[in-house]
């Protein structure tokens, strides 16, 4: 006797993850801070997110932080993988000459460490934009 | 800009307790729960961290 065929649960998915390219979120709260969440309506994380990435990234820039153009050994490395993560900040800071060639005083230390992290929170950010969007996160 | 070190941890925690507690908690109750837990966690470690290496100076 022939086994009936499995059924195939019919799990309707959320409307939000239908439709559109399900990866733009996640590009645009990498180029934007905060704009992944704002995609999404969440305009309350978006704005926190938002102000607190470029907030962080401003003051590293303020304290003489160094931005991170090119890598000749490990730390190098990470600090330039670190920085790529601000996105649009990163290039547009690039552009207008901003942060410091070297650190040479105590305070550019934190700055250069507050750019660094800043970045790596806005891919932590975009990341959390990509799965509301493909309703890993719930809400 | 030059904040004191205390003053640059307290930015450092507060910014990255926001994107934590945003991120890796679902409802705002525990997100802010979650956000508060984390900017403890960095104050706190950063001073008890700061007595040890006095002490070990000495």
């Amino acid at each position: 006797m022939a086994t009936p065929p499995n059924r195939v649960a019919a799990t309707p998915l959320a409307p939000q993850s239908q439709a559109g390219f399900v990866y733009l979120p996640l590009i645009a709260g990498w180029l934007v801070p905060g704009a992944g969440h704002f995609l999404q309506r969440k305009w309350g994380r978006g704005a926190l997110l938002s102000a607190s990435i470029f907030g962080m990234f401003a003051l590293g820039v303020a304290m003489q932080g160094k931005i991170y153009a090119s890598a000749k050994d490990i730390l190098d490395i990470l600090g330039l993988v670190g920085d790529l993560g601000n996105g649009l900040l990163y290039i547009v800071s690039r552009v207008l000459g901003l942060g410091a060639d070297t650190v040479q005083v105590t305070t550019a230390d934190y700055g250069t460490r507050f750019i660094v992290v800043a970045g790596l929170l806005n891919v932590i950010a975009a990341v959390d934009a990509h799965n509301l969007r493909t309703g890993r996160k719930i809400s | 800009m030059s904040p004191s070190h205390f003053t640059a941890v307290l930015l450092f925690a507060l910014f990255a307790s926001t994107v934590f507690g945003i991120t890796q908690r679902e409802t705002p109750r525990k997100m802010v729960r979650y956000g508060i837990y984390c900017f403890v966690l960095f104050v706190g470690s950063a001073i008890v961290l700061s007595w040890v290496m006095f002490l070990i100076a000495r």
